[in-house]
Order: C-alpha cells, then sequence, then structure tokens
C-alpha cells in the first residue's frame, strides 16, 4: 500500500473537517453557552494533525483499489475520533465511549444516542452532533473530491469505497465534477427543506437541525420527543416527503435535471422503494387502526411518517411503535434490513441488491424446471455482470454474519432477545432506533463500553458497506509486500 | 471540451489518457467490458459499453453537446460509420482513424462526403517517421516543424564529440550560431538549458534549426554522418508499404522480408521495383544468407513486438549501423532503447500526438492555431509550433524584456522564408510561426508564457 499518499490524503480529510466544525463555531458563539472553547480548542487540534500529515513527502502519486478503500476507511475511523473531541472537551458528554459512539452515530447517520435527555445541552455541541449527520450523509471524501481543485484519475477508488450501492457509476466524465454536482443536488435540497420547514414555523435554528438529520438520513434532533414534540402535521408531512427524496438514488435527480423523465419511471430501483413504502404503509395502517389509533387520518399519518422514517434509515419518531401490534413491528424489522436506495444517503441493505437477489433466486428456479436454460439477470432492460451478482450474494451473507457475530457480543449484556437483535441491526443498518429498550422513547446509555464499541465498529462497518473496514482487518493488505 | 473516443484500444487508451489530463471530458465507448475496466479503473473518464455505430449509444454520451468525437476502432468501416453518424447528430468535429492504403488514395472524397475533420492513418505516419530517421542517421529522432523548414534533431554526445564539456554560449560562438540546443536528458533529468550549460559525455540533445543547418552542425563537432544506400524491412506490412514508398523518393534501395507467401505476392504487384523475399525474419540464417551484416540500415516492422526486437538486436550485433524496431505496446519504448536498439518507433503513440495536435488546435481555435506538437524525452518535454496572434502582451517586445515561465524556452521563430534562432533583442510579430520547447507544461497559448505572476 502507498502509505504515505494515503496519510497525506488523510491531512487533507481533516483539514475539510476543522473548516466542517466552523459553523458549530459560529452557533456557539450566538447562542455563547460556554462550548466554544471546545470547539476552538478541536478545531486548532484538526488543523495542526491535518497539516502535519499534509507535510508528508510521497514517492507516487498513484493510488489503487486497496489504497482507496484504506484511505476511505481510516478517514472515517479518523474523523469519527476527532468529531468526538467537541463533546468531550465541552464536558457534554463526559464519558470517551460515550462521545465516541455519539460521533460514530453522527457521522455514519445512525443517529441511535446514548443521552437519556438532550435538551440541555448546548446548542453549539447539538449542531455539530447534527452537522455530522450532514457530512456522513453524503460522504466526507466525497466532499474532499468535490473541493480538492485536482483530482487525480484513480480517485474513482475513493468514491466507490465511499458512495453505497453495488456499483456506483459516474453520469459525467470527470470525477470531481460529479462529486461537485452531488454535493450541489444536495445542498439545494437541503436549503429547500430548511425553507419549508421555516414556512411551519420552526425556528432556524431547528428546521437546520432537522434538515441535516433528514438529508443525511441520521435522526439526531434538538428535542427530547423527536418530531414528536412539534404536534405539527406540516412538519411531519414536509419531513416524510424529504427523508423520501432523501433516499432516492441521486442519479435518477441528475437524470431528472437533465429533463429525461421517461427514463425515470421505468426505473427499476425507484419503483421498487415507492411501490415498498406504499404497501408497507397501507399494511401497517390496517394492522394498527382500531388497536392504537381510532381515525383513519391519525393511522396514515402515524404509519406513513414511521415507514417512510424507517426504509430510508433516518430514524425520526412522532410515535413509540413498541406499543404497536406484533406484524407491525415485524415490518418494520424488515424495513430496517432493506434499507434506501443505491446512491442515496441513505443505509441498510439497498432496495438494488434486494430486487437482484430476487431475480436470482427466480433465475435459479427457472433453471431447475429448464436445466440447460441460459439467462441473464436484467435491471432496468440491460444485463447485470455476473460478478455483481455474486458480489451481491457475498455482501448478503457477510451482513448477516457480522449481524450475527455483533449480536453475539451485545448478548452478553444480558438484555432481552429483541432489544439485542434490533440495536445491532438498527447500528448496521445506520437507522437509529430499533425496538424494545432502544426504541423511539430508548436510548443506548444502558449497554456495556464493550457493546458500545462493537455497536459503532457496525455503524461505520454498514456506512461504508462492509469491505473497507474488513479490508483494515485483515493482515494481508498492511504488508508492503503482500502476497 | 467534451470529447468522446470510440473505441478503447491502444491508440484510444492512450489518448483517453492524455486528453482527461489536459482537462477535458473525456468518454469512451467501447464493446468490451473487460477493456473498459482498464479505462474506467485508472482514469478519469467515463465509459460506455456498447456499439459506438449505435445512436442510442452516442446519444447517451450526450454527442449533440459534444465537441469532438473520434473514431480508433480497429474496422475502418466502422469508424467512418460512427463519424458520419455522430456528424449527424451535431457532433462538432470528427476525427476517424482509416489505415487501408485501399482508402488512402480515396480520402479527399471520403473527407468531403462523411464530413470527416481529420483522417489519421498511423501505418503512413510510422512510415514517414522511419523514413526520416533513415535520412539522418545519426539522429535518434527527428521531428519537422514549419512544413519541413525546421527540424529537431535528438542526438546522444559521445565521447569524441567535440562539444563535450563546452558550455553553450561558447558552442554557440565556435560552431554555428545558426541552431539551437532546446532540451538535454541527462541521467532521467530533463533540462531547459540555459548559456552557461555544460554539455557532458552520454547526455542526450535536442537541436533545432534549419534542415541544412542541423546537418552542417552535426558534421562540425564531430558525428559522422554517412548516407544510408540500402535497407533492409523486415516485415512486410503496412508500415512497409509506406515506408517503401518514401524511401523509393530518396533514392535508397530495399529489400522486405516477409513470412507470408500470399502477401508476399501481393507486395510485388504493389511495390514494383522492390526485391521481395520470402522467409522468416527472425530467422538467423536466412538474414545471413541475405547479408544482414552488410546493410546500412535494418527496421524491423513484424506485427509482433517480440519479434521486432529480438532481429533489431541481431542486427544491431551484425553491426547495421542505424537499426529501428517497431514497438507497440506504449511503455516498454525507454527500456528497449536501453538494450542498443537505435531507435523505436510506435505508430500508437505516433497517432496519439498526431490527434493530441489536432484538439489542442481546436481549443485554440480563439487563440493560437497549433502548427505542430511532438512529445519527446518520454513524454515529458513537450516541443510546439504556435502562430503568434495579435495579444499586445508578447508582440514587438524584445524578448529580453519578456518575463517567460520557467521551464519554456522560445527556440526559433519562422517568419515568411526567414528562420530566426532567436536572441535577446528579438521579437515576435503577429503571424510568426513560433516553436516552443516546455517542460512539464502545457502551452495552450502563447499568453501563457509570459509570466504574469512574479512580473518585475
Amino acid at each position: 500500500m502507498n502509505y504515505r499518499m494515503i496519510f497525506k490524503s488523510l491531512g487533507t480529510v481533516l483539514c475539510i473537517e476543522a473548516a466542517c466544525m466552523v459553523p458549530a463555531l459560529l452557533v456557539s458563539l450566538i447562542y455563547w453557552q460556554g462550548d466554544m472553547v471546545s470547539f476552538l480548542l478541536s478545531i486548532l487540534i484538526l488543523t495542526v494533525c491535518g497539516l502535519g500529515l499534509r507535510q508528508i513527502k510521497t514517492v507516487t502519486n498513484d493510488i489503487y483499489l486497496r489504497d482507496g478503500f484504506a484511505i476511505v476507511a481510516f478517514a472515517w475511523l479518523l474523523v469519527s475520533i476527532f468529531g468526538a473531541l467537541p463533546f468531550l472537551i465541552s464536558g457534554a458528554i463526559p464519558s470517551v465511549m460515550d462521545a465516541l459512539f455519539e460521533s460514530v452515530s453522527g457521522f455514519s447517520t445512525t443517529g441511535s444516542s446514548i443521552l437519556r435527555e438532550v435538551e440541555s445541552l448546548p446548542k453549539g455541541i447539538l449542531f455539530w452532533r447534527s452537522f455530522t449527520h450532514w457530512m456522513g450523509g453524503m460522504g466526507v471524501l466525497v466532499l474532499m473530491l468535490a473541493i480538492m481543485p485536482s483530482v487525480k484519475g484513480n480517485t474513482l477508488h475513493i468514491m466507490k469505497a465511499e458512495s453505497p450501492g453495488p456499483a456506483p457509476g459516474k453520469f459525467v466524465p470527470k470525477m470531481g465534477q460529479v462529486a461537485k454536482i452531488l454535493y450541489g443536488m444536495y445542498v439545494v435540497l437541503t436549503m429547500v427543506e430548511v425553507i419549508f420547514l421555516l414556512v411551519g414555523g420552526m425556528s432556524l435554528y431547528d428546521s437546520l437541525i432537522h434538515a441535516f438529520g433528514t438529508a443525511g438520513t441520521g435522526g439526531f434532533s434538538s428535542r427530547n420527543a423527536s418530531i414528536g414534540a412539534y404536534g405539527s402535521v406540516y412538519i411531519e408531512i414536509v419531513i416524510t416527503v424529504f427523508m423520501l427524496l432523501f433516499g432516492v438514488n441521486f442519479t435518477v435527480y441528475y437524470t431528472l435535471l437533465k429533463g429525461n423523465v421517461k427514463s425515470i419511471l421505468k426505473d427499476e430501483e425507484l419503483r421498487f422503494y415507492l411501490g415498498t413504502v406504499l404497501v408497507m404503509i397501507a399494511l401497517i395502517a390496517l394492522n394498527i387502526k382500531g388497536t392504537v389509533f381510532k381515525s383513519i387520518g391519525e393511522t396514515i399519518r402515524y404509519s406513513s411518517f414511521q415507514v417512510s422514517s424507517i426504509i430510508t434509515t433516518t430514524g425520526y419518531a412522532t410515535t413509540d411503535f413498541n406499543l404497536w401490534p406484533l406484524f407491525s413491528q415485524w415490518l418494520i424489522v424488515l424495513l430496517m434490513l432493506t434499507g434506501a436506495s443505491a446512491g442515496s444517503t441513505g443505509g441498510g441493505m439497498k432496495c438494488i441488491r434486494i430486487i437482484l437477489l430476487f431475480k436470482i433466486i427466480k433465475r435459479e428456479i427457472t433453471k431447475i424446471i429448464h436445466p440447460r436454460s441460459v439467462q441473464t439477470v436484467k435491471i432496468n432492460g440491460s444485463a447485470v455482470d455476473e460478478e455483481i451478482l455474486s458480489g451481491i450474494m457475498a455482501f448478503f451473507f457477510i451482513y448477516i454474519a457480522i449481524f450475527a457475530a455483533s449480536t453475539a457480543v451485545v448478548s452478553l449484556d444480558n438484555k432481552d432477545m429483541v432489544s439485542s437483535t434490533t440495536a445491532v441491526l438498527s447500528a448496521i443498518s445506520n437507522i437509529g432506533p430499533g425496538l424494545g429498550i432502544v426504541g423511539p422513547t430508548g436510548n443506548f446509555a444502558d449497554f456495556s463500553i464493550i457493546s458500545k464499541a462493537v455497536l459503532s465498529l457496525c455503524m461505520i462497518i454498514g456506512r461504508l458497506e462492509i469491505y473497507p473496514i474488513l479490508l483494515l482487518l485483515c493482515p494481508t493488505s498492511w504488508k508492503r509486500v503482500n502476497i | 471540451m467534451k470529447i468522446i473516443i470510440i473505441g478503447d484500444g491502444k491508440v484510444g487508451y492512450s489518448l483517453a489518457e492524455n486528453l482527461s489530463k489536459e482537462n477535458h471530458d473525456v468518454t469512451i465507448i467501447d464493446k468490451n467490458a473487460e477493456a473498459l475496466k482498464k479505462a474506467g479503473e485508472n482514469l478519469d473518464v467515463m465509459c460506455i459499453k456498447g456499439n459506438g455505430v449505435s445512436t442510442k449509444i452516442l446519444l447517451e454520451a450526450e454527442v449533440q453537446s459534444s465537441d469532438l468525437l473520434i473514431a480508433v476502432t480497429s474496422s475502418d468501416e466502422m469508424n467512418m460509420v460512427c463519424c458520419l453518424t455522430a456528424k449527424k447528430l451535431g457532433v462538432g468535429h470528427t476525427i476517424a482513424r482509416i489505415r487501408d492504403p485501399e482508402y488512402a488514395s480515396e480520402l479527399s472524397f471520403l473527407k468531403a462526403e462523411l464530413g470527416l475533420d481529420m483522417v489519421i492513418n498511423p501505418e503512413q505516419a510510422a512510415g514517414s517517421e522511419i523514413a526520416r530517421l533513415i535520412k539522418f542517421p545519426p539522429a535518434v529522432n527527428v521531428e519537422i516543424f514549419a512544413k519541413g523548414r525546421v527540424e529537431m534533431v535528438e542526438i546522444e554526445v559521445t565521447q569524441d564529440m567535440a562539444v563535450v564539456g563546452m558550455h553553450l554560449k561558447d558552442i554557440a560562438n565556435r560552431f554555428s550560431s545558426s541552431v539551437l540546443i532546446g532540451a538535454v536528458l541527462r541521467e532521467n533529468e530533463v533540462i531547459i538549458p540555459d548559456g552557461e550549460f555544460e554539455v557532458r559525455k552520454n547526455d542526450t540533445i535536442y537541436i533545432i534549426g534549419r534542415p541544412s543547418r542541423v546537418y552542417d552542425f552535426c558534421i562540425r563537432i564531430g558525428i559522422h554522418v554517412q548516407k544510408i544506400k540500402n535497407v533492409m524491412l523486415m516485415g512486410g506490412g503496412r508500415v512497409a508499404y509506406y515506408l517503401a514508398k518514401y524511401l523509393k523518393e530518396m533514392d535508397i534501395k530495399i529489400k522486405i522480408v516477409e513470412i507470408d507467401r500470399d502477401r508476399c505476392t501481393e507486395l510485388t504487384e504493389i511495390l514494383p521495383d522492390t526485391l521481395i523475399i520470402y522467409g522468416d525474419g527472425s530467422d538467423e540464417t536466412l538474414l545471413k544468407s541475405e547479408n544482414l551484416g552488410d546493410m546500412d540500415a535494418f527496421v524491423a516492422i513484424t506485427g509482433r513486438d517480440e519479434d521486432n526486437l529480438i532481429s533489431a538486436l541481431l542486427a544491431k550485433q551484425y553491426g547495421v549501423r542505424k537499426v529501428v524496431a517497431k514497438i507497440n505496446r506504449l511503455s516498454h519504448s525507454e527500456i528497449i532503447r536501453g538494450m542498443g536498439v537505435d531507435n523505436v518507433v510506435n505508430p500508437n503513440f505516433i497517432t496519439a500526438n498526431y490527434i493530441l495536435r489536432y484538439v489542442r488546435g481546436l481549443q485554440n481555435a480563439m487563440g493560437n492555431p497549433v502548427n505542430a506538437l511532438y512529445r519527446i524525452v518520454g513524454d515529458r518535454v513537450e516541443a510546439i509550433e504556435l502562430t503568434a496572434g495579435t495579444s499586445k502582451k508578447y508582440i514587438d517586445i524584445p524578448l529580453k524584456k519578456l518575463n517567460i515561465t520557467k521551464g519554456v524556452l522560445i527556440a526559433t521563430i519562422v517568419r515568411q522564408n526567414e528562420i530566426i534562432i532567436p536572441h535577446g533583442s528579438d521579437v515576435i510579430k503577429p503571424g510568426d510561426n513560433v516553436i516552443l520547447v516546455t517542460k512539464d507544461k502545457k502551452v495552450m497559448d502563447l499568453e501563457n508564457i509570459i509570466d504574469t505572476e512574479n512580473s518585475r
């Protein structure tokens, strides 16, 4: 591996993180709640470390796939560690592991919290907590690609490692351009949401916090009762719509901007995603009507918000679905597994993989009926590479395997079955709340340090879609001569 | 500029590499997913799998808003159809690679009817390049500017040359001031020299000037220039055909060794006065019986790099003065030069150079037209010929007062029939052709060579 180049890139990432802390610093200056020093210190530490790493002289600038994966994995670990500094220095979260958990949960856009109560925290700290969602949603390294002027050819590897989905592609020739367009659309959509929330009577500060939470599909709120605290149907509708919008593949928006509406309507993943949302809303509404809520309006209101929140892996809550019937709870767990579209800011296994897995099964069955039939799996009319298909099957297995192994560790805490499994599932799928004690009204504070560490790792593994972190854990990738 | 390249072969890849480095938006179309994978992973370009002839694929590549389409697939006909379709769909310019000699005579008709803006024939280009090398044997490389009125010759300095240990300003005084040394390669380091530069043994120097003066200069510094009278060509492909034609114009006798019987017969028809020998060119006994040792030059131009290399080394062993080998894989030429082969010619590299020159010219439609562009010293230095515009930044200002960027050298000014090796008091006038040697830089316009940042 090209270690010099890897660490030099990490230096740039840290400098960018320092710059990203400036808005939070400004907020802390405005509200003057004594958290300003923690940001100044963090920015200083980040800048010193970042500029220090940038001084490294590189022998060659060549990076290959493994270097790209290593850059992404290291960057996320470092960014999360440094992102915990303001929490620690300000004393908002005194324990190191808790601060780290909160920071990882922010960057990986999970939105799980160890805080029992957030409203008493300084506004600057809360702003930073939500801003990490926004950075993590589209990706810290994509941001680097977007703002660094000279992007080399093989930075595609970095993009590949950070962007979710089985085969992230380009829609314009230049990588830097792709990153700029992605961030451009991201910023515009976020701003539109802020405006809508302002119209609904939210304060500017709260609008920003919740727009960041929605855009990154994270789920941190500045209120203890999350969105439910506002009790406003308008705000719930706005957030529902935007959660769904951020769960759509961003290339769809680019195609839309190009005026190609026809091909979007035919996009299989988009259809599957929206179809799943509608079916799940209907099923849950039927199930909870009469048992939890009385009127049709209320059932639709709560089921649609909750379904959107879970499928996009945001994790905002307006009601406690722990109180729902078992069938609805199980549907929620299914949605946790599915996740949003590839190329969106959401987490989970991604719709496209689920579609392809079903198509693979269909092909297997046809093979039994017609043993000598030759078939290709198609998506949007064009054949999918066999390599990608086997990659997806391997991904599915490793996802489940990591889920099982992590649950084993977490179950050492001897909590109940539902809480332990959904806690891990919600971490690896970057959702936020689970069921049981980690439900919408609960939090992760009661878990042991080991469980919190495992869950933190699960969040990063889930956000980076497993392989970059696995690469770091594989000893051969560290050796200079790797055979 | 938005550029579409159809065909991701060696030329297509090399073009994509260079054009994306020059900050163009490059899209590659190819049917072969394997080839695209390499380009997609190593270059900052967009790849589309499909047939470049299909309008659907071309539209997917946004052909209507692209400035240039380059068709370099292996099939001439496909290239032509691609260009025709793209032109109808509204692309700005088209370049096609057309290599079949059958089409060569109908090029002007094809160009007009298909709306082609440029046609490139790699074999013909390679043939003319080899012919230039044979014309002037001491040169490792010869490039021409201003329609042949200025040449740049690459020469390796040996112990017995008179220039060893001399400063450039002394060389100019003692031998000739009408040529200029534009770039020097010393142990893998490229230097754009000034007057204080001292020439040493084993340097590779690039001499620029009027062909006759360069020739004189070489003789004066003690290079033995002996005219080549007979040449043996190994391989009777298309390069051989074009090369034979060029060499015949220069009154040089040639002998072609070709392994394929039918091709031999064909060659006797298209090259009536040439000696064609049927046999394996890598067979030592055959070459010996055809008295290889007595040849002045040996050119290995079969389709296989390995055969070319082995035979070239064999010829060197037998004491042939000038040995040229054609190598298709781009990256190996430096290694092979190190093994003792005098010259390495790469048709794909030449093709890429021609097209790059056209692209630069297109880009400069507003600025200065590019007349010639050569990449030398393994791509690290460029020699470029530009026509001066009317910008006040450099016109009519004595060169010594111009603040020229580091790493750029004004090598020659061609004013109508006058060829000026510039000195401090010379000026650039509108319409002059200016030849620049630049290191680590891509000059697009003469204005770019004026250093505005640390001026005065």
